[in-house]
């Protein structure tokens, strides 16, 4: 076990330090690379110029300034925001929490309702519910998200009235009800895709196990349907379900940027559009790997918890 | 037993064929809604009597069905209509060349590190790999916040980031035929690498990849979607499906028509997309079981 982990955790590292590379290829490839925030002023001079590349160390090889640069990312400097020179990872931070609220709530209501689409749908493949669930499905990963948010809002806040358009709070309440009330839309709208990855994983799990020889042997010695069903099928159709959950992780942070976007929630995806509008380049760069480095973990600690869960992984 | 516990060859003939009439319905209502949107979009401008880009700022907000104007105006008073058709040009046109681009990089990838294994391999699925860490949406945005926005950008960046699955795909199948005797015999006859590569074992991979594409257009236009509604896609006045919704939220409640129409547009072309590949897959290999 110690030793798959190690591995594990050394290809994970690999991978960081490629991830990381990409991300300083990127920002080098910003219109007049890391400089452009001086160029854009009147007032310097080319003389200037210079000194800020000699001062920043850009005049050095590029190795040794992706170096200098991955070691201050791995010390937490992630250089400071254009926009009121705040520290990039104080500015991620203070936005994240609202982020994991939508994130967390999407991915409750998804797994919970997704497996239970999923479970019933193995159990009754091809009936109608099964069709429709399937055809559904598709249908949900083929909607754009924003869109979806878009007609969330003009039914439920504008027909209806029965939910706010946007925002985490209303000012001046922020009880627990209200905050309650204004997650309500997004985290749907962020579930939709979910529920549907979450379904279609599920379902094909499930027909896995269903058709394990255990299952029938459990069947022939007269064990309960409902024992059956959930001590041996659903406990081994569950365990893959830990690798979805690390495999839906980018997905899941992309559609939050999305629908923090429609619902203007004030979390990381917004303030990475943000940062672009105001071309604030630490900062975008600085969420872009904060991302990564985010999928990175999860995938890392799905493939460990899977290992934990399933000694035939770590043996194999 | 309970009908749950039935098993595909278990199935009663009637129930496998509808089981197959059910799926390769879905694909063929997919193919005809495709060929349905991109006549549409090639032709359909050329029977309307209005331009994209006319403004006639007297008749802003006409609701759909309201005189000539089927799908009403916009804030401008352009016709909906006229510019959902030629965004569709735009849209689907992204969604095919960006496949176009994206099945290239990712045929040629995944083949070099399939065929060659060992360290060449190891470093170019290392780099599928990284690349697959950051979102896609995050990647794109910051790509496209660094660029010059526009056709060809949008085009070239969405490829960038939807040639990885591709890759994935051809390595394995090429990493797999690569021992099959054909391949072998092949090398015996003295044919270069690159010929075995791509004469013999990429041919060879044909079904899946095709699928790839399939499923690979539908993600190109979705993603065309998203970028150019968040303002850093297509530009205005030229019409995407995508930017077409940029300023829909600010107008929801007084003309929610010009909501409706881009978003059924674009769900409907992926959601076909989708399911054409989905029978694609189902008809070209039952046991190749991608969820």
């Amino acid at each position: 076990m110690a030793r798959y982990v190690v591995n594990r955790l050394g290809q994970a590292i690999m991978l960081l330090v490629i991830v990381s590379a990409i991300g300083f290829a990127i920002l080098h490839m910003a219109p007049g690379g890391p400089l452009s925030q001086f160029a854009a002023s009147a007032q310097m001079t080319q003389e200037d110029l210079d000194r800020v590349t000699r001062q920043l160390g850009l005049d050095r090889p590029l190795p040794i300034q992706y170096l200098d640069w991955f070691g201050r990312m791995l010390k937490g400097d992630w250089g400071k925001s254009y926009r009121d020179g705040e520290a990039v990872l104080s500015v991620i931070s203070s936005h994240l929490g609202a982020t994991l609220e939508l994130m967390a709530t999407a991915t409750i209501i998804a797994v919970l309702l997704g497996c239970w689409i999923g479970i019933l749908g193995a159990l009754r493949r091809y009936s109608l519910f099964d069709t429709l669930a399937t055809v559904g499905a598709m249908i949900a990963l083929s909607i754009p998200t924003f869109w979806f948010g878009l007609v969330t809002i003009y039914v439920f806040s504008v027909k209806l009235g029965w939910l706010p358009a946007g925002n985490r709070e209303t000012v001046g309440d922020g009880s627990f009800l209200d905050l309650l009330h204004h997650l309500i839309a997004p985290a749907m709208v962020l579930a939709l895709v979910e529920t549907a990855m979450w379904g279609r994983f599920m379902r094909s799990s499930m027909l896995e196990v269903i058709n394990q020889d255990y299952i029938r042997t459990a069947r022939a010695k007269g064990m309960p349907e409902w024992r059956i069903l959930t001590v041996h099928a659903l406990r081994n159709a569950l365990l893959p379900m830990i690798t979805v959950a690390g495999l839906q992780f980018p997905t899941l942070l992309g559609g939050a940027l999305v629908a923090e976007t429609v619902f203007t929630w004030p979390g990381m995806g917004r303030l990475f559009l943000d940062s672009i509008g105001y071309r604030d380049y630490p900062v975008v760069m600085g969420i872009l790997m904060f991302s990564a480095t985010m999928v990175l973990i999860g995938s890392l600690l799905a493939d460990i918890l899977y290992a934990v869960v399933d000694p035939r992984i770590r043996v194999g | 037993m309970t009908a749950a516990t039935l098993t595909s060859a278990q199935l009663a003939p009637g129930q496998a064929a509808w089981r197959r009439f059910r799926r390769h319905r879905l694909a063929l209502a997919g193919a005809v809604i495709i060929l349905v949107l991109v006549l549409g979009s090639a032709f359909g401008p050329y029977l309307l009597p209005f331009d994209d880009t006319y403004i006639d700022i007297m008749k802003r907000f006409a609701p759909p069905l309201s005189g000539a104007h089927i799908l009403g105006t916009d804030e401008l008073g352009r016709d909906v209509l006229a510019r959902l058709m030629m965004g569709g040009r735009v849209s689907l046109s992204i969604g095919i060349v960006a496949m176009v681009i994206a099945m290239a990089v990712g045929i040629v990838v995944g083949a070099f590190a399939g065929f060659y294994g060992g360290v060449v391999g190891a470093v170019l699925m290392r780099l599928v790999d990284a690349v697959l860490c950051f979102p896609t949406i995050f990647l794109l945005l910051a790509l496209a916040a660094l660029t010059e926005p526009g056709l060809v950008t949008t085009t070239v960046l969405i490829a960038a980031t939807a040639w990885m699955a591709v890759a994935r795909v051809v390595e394995a199948q090429v990493r797999a035929l690569r021992e099959r005797e054909f391949a072998v015999a092949a090398l015996a006859f003295g044919s270069s690498n690159l010929r075995i590569m791509f004469r013999e074992l990429v041919p060879n991979a044909i079904a899946p990849i095709m699928v790839a594409a399939t499923l690979n257009v539908a993600k190109a236009i979705l993603l065309e979607s998203y970028v150019s509604y968040l303002g850093y896609g297509i530009q205005p006045p030229a019409a995407s499906w995508g930017n077409m919704l940029n300023n829909a939220q600010i107008y929801l409640t007084s003309a929610p028509w010009l909501a409706i129409a881009p978003g059924v547009a674009i769900t409907l072309a992926v959601t076909s997309f989708n399911f054409l590949g989905d029978g694609l897959r189902d008809a070209l290999d039952p046991r190749m079981n991608i969820p």
